[in-house]
């Protein structure tokens, strides 16, 4: 099963090799990960999905957040998210194929940012059905080179204690929500 | 002040009383503020050796352990006591020196990217680029080693970076962070479960070694039975009749019979090892197990815990004990006196025979260091641990060369060498022909600070437990672990670092020769000659469940049948 991970972490040198060295050596098996800045200073933000078993997923959350510089992880398959990939394509076209892919384009919303006489570049945004449906259109006509930043991750609703979770004093942000509540069927 | 000062000042701010250390180019301008520092420097003869001390002095103290080296080669010889560290949750603050930061990352002389090299092995580590930044970061350091589940913790610190001057002020200790305290319902719950139980048993591991009269107040009041890991050793007096044993690969017959007919298995501070439970799928089938611990990644990682409490184990079990009354449970009683009188047979002269002999002449207060192979085994099984923080040993890693390092660590830190506060405490070291060479070159610190281990290395002329395993899964194949014809004379090696040494091989010597090595004022050296060819047992096969333990070694039965013929 896939899941769907938010992690905080501190901005520490090497914060991003910690994290990878620990995905490798535990045998964590990573489909995506991207990280960037969040709006606190010294905070980044990283989405990474792994493809894991409910038990393992459950590991490599609580051995994340024995990282020292890991400030908290959010298991998304517990709560309603939104999540985003954007992907930059380019595609080969001719005379004959301009019309045809810029219509496929409009139905996606992809815009176009890049026209060459021989070939496009797309951007598109949207979630990974999307994402993959449009890759699929394009083929037929060559694509050229893609490049993905791999799914972002958001929760949905306010969400407004967020902040404390993560960086708060009182907050409980680093205890595991199953932390004391291991009841397994 | 320099970088340096700023370091020993912070480590004296922090009550850090000894380092174990070996210098060397790029850590020199530490080694030049330490001469004026009232913070005493044991100097080691290898690196290894300092990290297995620091090792000893915070396992027997509960407190930081602390060892220094140089860049490069200095550095990479920690490696191995920092991962033995890891794997048995010893805090310990490693400091090493580095190259000049502008010289960092172009393969200066004796650069290593030791940072890079220990990330999976410490608990956190820090490279340090500014002076200013140097109190801040050994004080984070030493409260990352200290808090929650221990661990060892790395800070590299470029040279020029002790050179710089600061003005940054130094940093005092943190107040201690309060004890993890466990959630109420959980504790509700758990201890319905154990009320309920007809089963039941505790297994108490390294986690707990701070909460032993919790774990003796609820073995009272409940009856139950108690089980301690190798590491948890002396957490529960081996003298009380509700003890049971260790349990695992070489545990005894009631635990690992325990273990795999209770109905209720209550970890404590434990980790539930590969050694500990043999093959997963067989681990106490009947029980529902409550597994306490404070690091909550430890929950669910090997065996599913039906309640999982996430707390410190006094606490836990503080709370547990309030709301739990004595199980009336004779039926299970019956069973576990009759699997406790199951000992396995033993020759009468032999290596087993031998730890026996030595035991027998020390106290439950007396501290006792294993290195790693049968005699570490044998060691765990017969000598009878009293207290908490008395037995070390390299549990999780399996180092070979631990014992001798590690024993001279605890010995420093009870002040016996100094003429401090041991109170008759001794400490010894039980090691093997084969692990005390790893790390033999520490007789030399013993000697020049005169510290007291009585060292004893039982000699079977073999690696004897890698030769067990051929012997009983490769068809006595011998590969590669026969010693006898290479080894050294060790009384005579002893005396070569002007310590005394003893020999003997049979049990009338022996008996003269450890009192005589006890009685030295100073280290010494015991060699015991031992028949070559001898198993430790009860054993699971690895990867066989507890519930296929082999309590006897069926050649030794073999031979002694032969021998009433
Ligand atoms: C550093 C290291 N290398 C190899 C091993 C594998 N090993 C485990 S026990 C053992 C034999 C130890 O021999 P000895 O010290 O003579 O003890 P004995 O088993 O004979 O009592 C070996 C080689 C290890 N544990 N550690
Ligand atoms: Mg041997």
């Amino acid at each position: 099963m896939k899941h769907i991970f938010s992690a905080f972490l501190r901005d520490e040198p090497r914060v991003l090799t910690r994290v990878t060295s620990l995905f490798a050596r535990r045998g964590y098996n990573i489909d995506s990960l991207s990280v960037g800045a969040t709006e606190e200073r010294g905070i980044s933000r990283m989405t990474f999905i792994a493809e894991a078993p409910e038990h393992m997923a459950d590991q490599i959350q609580r051995q994340l957040e024995k990282l020292e510089d890991v400030l908290k992880v959010i298991n998304h398959a517990d709560e309603k998210f939104v999540d985003r990939e954007l992907v930059l394509l380019k595609v080969r076209v001719s005379p004959e194929t301009r019309l045809e892919i810029r219509m496929i384009a409009e139905d996606f919303r992809a815009r176009n940012v890049d026209v060459g006489s021989k070939s496009y570049v797309f951007e598109v945004t949207g979630d990974e059905g999307k994402i993959t449906a449009f890759i699929q259109q394009m083929r037929p006509f060559g694509i050229i080179e893609t490049m993905r930043t791999g799914r972002v991750a958001l929760s949905r609703g306010s969400n407004a204690d967020i902040a404390s979770q993560v960086y708060g004093g009182e907050s409980t942000a680093l205890e595991h929500p199953l932390s004391d509540v291991g009841v397994r069927a | 002040m320099t970088g340096s000062e700023a370091l020993l000042k912070t480590l004296e701010a922090h009550g850090v009383r000894h380092i174990f250390g070996h210098p060397g180019g790029a850590i020199m301008p530490v080694y030049d503020a330490l001469y004026d520092s009232p913070i005493q420097h044991i100097l080691v003869r290898h690196e290894q050796g300092g990290g297995h001390a620091a090792e000893g002095y915070a396992r027997v103290t509960g407190g930081l352990g602390v060892c220094m080296a140089t860049s490069g080669p200095g550095a990479t010889n920690l490696v191995t006591a920092l991962a033995d560290a890891m794997l048995d949750s010893l805090p310990i603050l490693a400091i090493t020196g580095n190259v000049p930061s502008p010289l960092l990352g172009t393969d200066a002389f004796q650069e290593a990217d030791i940072t890079g090299i220990t990330m999976p092995i410490t608990k956190h580590n820090f490279l340090v680029r500014n002076a200013d930044d140097v109190s801040k970061t050994v004080a984070k350091a030493i409260a990352i080693a200290l808090e929650g589940r221990p661990g060892p913790v790395l800070v590299d610190i470029p040279k020029d970076v002790q050179q710089a001057q600061t003005n940054a002020p130094i940093e005092q200790p943190k107040t201690k962070p309060a004890r993890l305290e466990p959630n109420q319902a959980v504790i509700e719950k758990a201890a319905a479960l154990i009320q309920s139980a007809k089963q039941p048993v505790l297994m108490v591991g390294g986690g707990a070694c701070d909460a032993a009269p919790q774990i003796l107040e609820f073995a009272k009041k409940t009856g139950i039975p108690v089980i301690t890991t190798l590491m948890g050793l002396g957490n529960f007096p081996a003298s009380d009749p509700q003890w049971l044993g260790m349990p695992g690969m070489h545990g005894s017959v009631a635990s690992n019979r325990a273990i795999s007919q209770c109905d209720v298995l209550i970890g404590l501070g434990m980790r539930f090892d590969d050694r500990v439970t043999g093959k997963t799928s067989r681990f106490a089938k009947n029980a529902q197990i409550i597994h306490i611990d404070i690091d909550t990644a430890e929950h669910n990682k090997l065996i599913p815990a039906y309640i999982a409490v996430h707390a410190d184990s006094a606490a836990a079990l503080e709370a547990l004990t309030k709301h739990v009354s004595k199980l009336e449970t004779p039926d299970w009683w019956t069973k576990l006196e009759d699997w406790k009188a199951r000992q396995p047979k033993r020759p009468t002269w032999g290596a087993a025979e031998a730890i026996k002999m030595i035991s027998s002449q020390l106290s439950g207060a007396d501290i006792v260091v294993a290195d790693v192979g049968q005699h570490q085994m044998l060691t765990a099984q017969l000598h009878p641990f009293e207290q908490p923080r008395k037995w070390l040993n390299s549990g999780g890693a399996g180092t070979m060369g631990f014992c001798l390092p590690a024993a001279m660590g605890a010995a420093v830190a009870i002040g016996s060498h100094d003429g401090g506060d041991a109170k008759g405490v001794r400490v010894i070291g039980i090691a093997g022909d084969g692990s005390s060479q790893m790390t033999i070159q520490e007789l030399a610190t013993l000697r020049k600070y005169d510290i007291p281990v009585k060292f004893a290395v039982i000699n079977n002329g073999y690696l004897g437990m890698v030769r067990q395993w051929q012997e009983m899964f490769h068809s006595r194949r011998y590969s590669e672990v026969y010693l006898e014809d290479s080894n050294p004379d060790f009384p005579i090696l002893a005396s070569a670092y002007r310590i005394p040494g003893f020999a003997a091989d049979n049990a009338a010597d022996l008996e003269k020769c450890i009192r005589q090595w006890l009685e030295v004022d100073g280290p010494a050296v015991l060699e015991v000659r031992v028949p070559q060819e001898a198993n430790v047992f009860p054993m699971v096969p690895a990867g066989k469940g507890l519930d296929e333990m082999l309590d006897d070694d069926p050649k030794f039965l073999e031979a002694r049948e032969l021998a009433k013929v």
